[in-house]
């Protein structure tokens, strides 16, 4: 037992403190961090706005009358559906290799061209998300709103989204967690992630156990982490309902 | 009805683990025997040499038609020509093969390896079978003349994750230098893309990627000179005395010299 203890400190010592190979844990962490960040906040820019189109043009479709305002509805409607079909129907990676070689070709920031791809993949997930928080809000609500004199902006933020947000919430997390493990194919455009990290590690110690692992643990304790943030953001949120 | 239900459920995943263990012995990519007669004895047919590389580092490497060819695919298989071995590649990223080796996922890992002491710990090297220097890509209208420019602040370095350029490059310049790769050729992309301001690799996969882009240049000083071996695992002895053999009897009859020709002198 203690031999075993004894060569599983040799091995972390060899794998991590040597040549202060731990820096490209942490400094992998950093970038994963900073991916996820960026990614997510552009993520639920996309996502609002995006849904908003989309859940109005469903709900008001038939009684739009004919005219410019339909046909830029109908217009923007096409558009958003042909993002959602494009970005869920390609895998993350192909996008990833797309955004590094062919779109952001000027740029040599790479957290920047792995936060964009990030961002616009996980908006077209965070937009469905979000449009079904949107459409479980009763349209009398909406009706409601617009009553009292409210313009649709304010109607949505003051009425809809609010609500909306509450609902949508655990699904949000969901995503988040999901687009912070997603993170991991960054290392395709030479990005030095949480992953890459562990990964440069294991190529120089040619030892297996310990960066996989350690890579896994971080990435777990994040997760809980934030799970543990959002699980009290989400009971704040519901101290108003009663 | 649920009994039904249940029973269909379990079937499926019957049906998916035996799938999945059948699966399991075939690797992503099988190099067809390159010239197996087909008088050869059946009871031969058994033995099967897993070998493991990075099929992207041409003319060490490459697929052609769908095949794994090169110099040291090649070699490898006239190794098991040799010794009556069926050769059985999987073709892995760079940084995974000597982990592989060492963790017995295979048995012969190669790939333009470079011999080097901190490898040598994990992995047990053959005698050496070819040589290759480090050479410097950039673009033809780079600023960067010599090792000394790479120094410089701002430049980036693009290189194979794993590779002697990488560790060398590392050591030389810092971490903040590095642009890393998975395969040789997206360090070459991300070059002629702008990305990074140069490509440290091996000079054969150099040439060949200089040949197939325009725009591009060697430079002429060499990085560093070096040496490639086969590897295999410290535990299984007398499968690397049967391969290191087979291999320095290629060495000697002129076989590997005659592959090497093959692909570098006679383009």
């Amino acid at each position: 037992m203690a031999e075993a203890f004894a060569k599983l400190k040799e091995s972390f010592i060899f794998n991590f403190i040597e040549g202060a190979r731990w820096k490209y844990i942490t400094n992998g962490l950093l970038v994963t961090l900073k991916v996820t960040f960026f990614a997510l906040l552009l993520g639920i820019a996309i996502g609002v706005v995006v849904a908003m189109i989309r859940s109005s043009y469903d709900q008001t479709k038939d009684e739009m009358q004919p005219g410019f305002g339909k046909t830029l509805m109908t217009g923007l409607n096409n558009l958003a559906r042909l993002y959602l079909t494009v970005i869920r129907g390609t895998p993350v990676v192909v996008q990833l290799l797309i955004g590094y070689f062919v779109i952001f070709v000027s740029t040599t920031n790479t957290v920047f061209v792995a936060s964009m791809v990030f961002g616009i993949n996980s908006g077209a997930y965070i937009t469905e998300i979000i449009r079904g928080g949107i459409m479980s809000i009763d349209p009398g609500q909406f009706e409601a709103g617009r009553s009292i004199g409210f313009n649709y902006i304010q109607t949505m933020r003051h009425i809809i989204i609010p609500q909306a947000f509450k609902n949508v919430l655990p699904s949000l997390a969901n995503e988040f967690i999901a687009l912070l493990k997603e993170t991991a194919v960054c290392g395709y455009i030479g990005l030095m992630d949480l992953t890459k990290g562990g990964d440069v590690i294991r190529g120089r110690t040619f030892s297996a156990f310990m960066p996989l692992i350690a890579v896994a643990l971080i990435y777990l304790l994040l997760v809980i982490f934030f799970s543990w943030l959002i699980g009290k953001l989400e009971r704040r949120l519901r101290s108003s309902e009663r | 009805m649920k009994k039904i239900l249940a029973m269909i459920l379990c079937l499926a995943f019957c049906a998916v683990c035996l799938a999945g263990c059948g699966g399991s012995s075939a690797p992503a990519a099988t190099a067809a025997p390159a010239a197996e007669a087909p008088a050869a004895a059946p009871a031969e047919a058994a033995k099967v040499l897993k070998v493991a590389t990075n099929v992207a580092f041409p003319p060490y490497e490459y697929y052609e038609n769908e095949k794994a060819v090169g110099i040291d695919v090649d070699i490898m298989q006239a190794i098991c020509d040799k010794l009556g071995y069926t050769m059985e590649l999987s073709d892995m990223e760079f940084g995974s093969i000597i982990t592989a080796v060492a963790a017995g996922k295979v048995d012969v890992g190669f790939g333009a390896i470079t011999i080097t002491e901190e490898r040598a710990k994990s992995v047990h090297f053959t005698t050496s079978y070819s040589t290759g220097i480090q050479s410097i890509i950039v673009k033809e209208d780079s600023t960067i003349a010599g090792v000394d420019d790479l120094a410089a602040d701002g430049v980036k370095i693009g290189v194979q994750q794993d590779t002697t350029g990488d560790i060398y490059a590392t050591d030389q310049f810092g971490e903040d230098h590095m642009a890393r790769f998975n395969k040789g050729a997206d360090a070459v992309q991300a070059l002629i893309t702008g990305k990074v301001d140069c490509v440290i690799i091996d000079n054969s996969p150099a040439e060949t990627f200089v040949a197939q882009n325009e725009g591009l240049k060697i430079l002429p000083t060499a990085y560093a000179e070096e040496a490639y071996g086969f590897e295999l695992s410290y535990d299984n002895e007398p499968l690397y005395n049967e391969v290191n053999g087979a291999l320095e009897a290629l060495l000697a009859d002129g076989t590997v010299q005659s592959i090497i020709d093959t692909y570098i002198n006679a383009g």
